[in-house]
């Protein structure tokens, strides 16, 4: 049974808002904010959406659209072009991988293996940039900058859900 | 036409499927070999950072309004509660800065007349583009700013960019209509400067910290906090004298500079065309790190 032409698109549409929402923060995240302290912290934002719709719904946020994702990222941010792609990526993977484990458990447990995941895509990433530019990064600013992105986690995750409720579940 | 469909999907199910097996390796193996390709400063990838940011600049900068707004805002406030204490200081300031005037007043008297005793060649002239910044992106890894202004407005790769405090850093992509500007606090950054007192030359190299440090100072230069540090004019695209820092501490050999510029008041900024008359193009960006040496 097929259903009719308009709900089908409406749901198409409501379908995209995973890329959509993680595409929106990557410019959330470069708009100028005035706080000094923030300029130095600019959380991850990207990376918790990624980690959040690669367990509740990895179907509407392809690998493809991740790499788009962390390609603009780069371009806009100025980092070495493949590296936020890359290490988006990997952490798509790993959560898609253990994604019956995440499945069913409460908000605490997932907030705690984001606590493993954050520092992971850390470490990767300044791997890569350490590579990239053939010297050893300074680590205190990445790590400031990843505890951040682990305590703006659950506003960010209530978001998501209400998003997931109310765009993408209901058709 | 249903046998053309059908044939097409035939052909296009195997594809798909091939690829969905394989997609994380091949995208990963892309992402690597963009990295690659980006770290030997191929065209290609030069061509897809600008494309990408030209098309996506009119975005930002709409995002970038409502929060310059808001910001004016909250600033605003805050200049009316400390309205007494600010008016207090100005006045006392105000004071200092006539006797500043009156110097500054004979000393270009002077300074012109001995010009003219001199035959000194005339600087060459700057002129300059204003631009706003639409991004922020100071990450762990790189300090860069983006600026709605481009190559069609004359902005051109390794132009100095300054606003009313000081050196903010300078341009290394240009795309149509917006800019990238690498601040002088990037890992990246280098600017050729002088200690202003005592005209010793140095390098300001950044480190992506807050402070940049002076490399290159010579064996018997005596340095202290407090310092004022400025531009030399070495390499022909920052013009000579406009003020970056102070030093802030020295500490075994490590000279520390805090820069002028408040990073979290970066919203115009202004970019100098200084092209000294005569000078190549490829000698126009900065003269190699060893040049001071």
């Amino acid at each position: 049974m097929k259903t009719a032409f308009g709900p089908r698109v409406e749901q198409s549409v409501r379908n995209c808002t995973p890329v959509f929402l993680t595409l929106a923060l990557v410019f959330i995240g470069l708009a100028p904010f005035p706080a000094p302290g923030y300029v130095q912290v600019t959380p991850m934002l990207t990376l918790v959406s990624v980690y959040y719709w690669s367990i509740y719904r990895p179907d509407l946020l392809p690998l493809a659209a991740t790499f788009c994702i962390g390609l603009m990222q780069d371009v806009l941010i100025g980092t070495p072009l493949g590296m936020s792609a890359l290490v988006l990526l990997l952490v798509q993977g790993a959560v898609v991988a253990q994604r019956r484990f995440f499945l069913g458990k409460t908000f605490v447990v997932v907030w705690c293996c984001f606590m493993l995941v954050a520092p992971a895509a850390a470490v990767v990433s300044w791997l890569l940039a350490s590579l990239y530019h053939w010297t050893i990064m300074e680590p205190r600013l990445l790590l400031f900058q990843h505890v951040v992105t682990i305590l703006i986690y659950p506003c960010l995750t209530w978001f998501f859900a209400v998003a997931h409720k109310r765009l993408v579940a209901k058709a | 036409m249903r046998i053309q469909t059908s044939q097409v999907r035939r052909l296009a199910i195997p594809v798909k499927v091939w690829f969905q097996r394989f997609a994380f390796g091949l995208l990963l193996a892309a992402a690597a070999a963009l990295m690659v390709l980006g770290r030997a400063e191929t065209a290609f990838v030069e061509h897809i950072k600008t494309g990408i940011s030209d098309v996506v600049a009119p975005v930002l900068d709409v995002i970038s309004r409502p929060v310059a707004s808001v910001t004016e805002l909250v600033d605003h406030t805050r200049v009316l509660l400390d309205l007494a204490s600010e008016n207090a200081r100005l006045r006392e300031e105000n004071a200092r800065l006539w006797h500043w005037q009156q110097t500054a007043r004979n000393l270009r008297e002077q300074n012109h007349a001995l010009r003219g005793m001199l035959n000194l060649v005339a600087e060459p002239r700057t002129s300059f583009v204003t631009a706003r910044v639409i991004t922020d992106s100071r990450t762990a890894f790189v300090r860069t700013v983006l600026v709605n202004a481009g190559s069609s407005d004359q902005v051109q790769q390794g132009q100095a960019v300054i606003n009313g405090d000081g050196v903010v850093g300078r341009v290394v992509e240009s795309g149509d209509r917006n800019a990238r500007v690498l601040l002088m606090t990037d890992l990246n950054s280098r600017i050729p400067v002088i200690v202003e007192s005592t005209r010793d030359p140095a390098i300001l190299a950044g480190d992506n910290s807050d402070r940049p440090t002076l490399r290159y100072l010579p064996m018997n230069a005596t340095i202290a906090p407090g310092d004022r540090i400025v531009t030399s004019g070495q390499g022909g695209m920052i013009p000579p004298g406009l003020p970056v820092g102070i030093v802030a501490e020295v500490a075994d050999g490590v000279v520390r500079v805090q820069p002028f510029v408040r990073w979290h008041r970066l919203e115009y900024v202004r970019v100098l065309n200084f092209v000294l008359p005569g000078v190549l193009p490829e000698t126009r960006l900065a003269a190699p790190e060893g040049a001071l040496r």
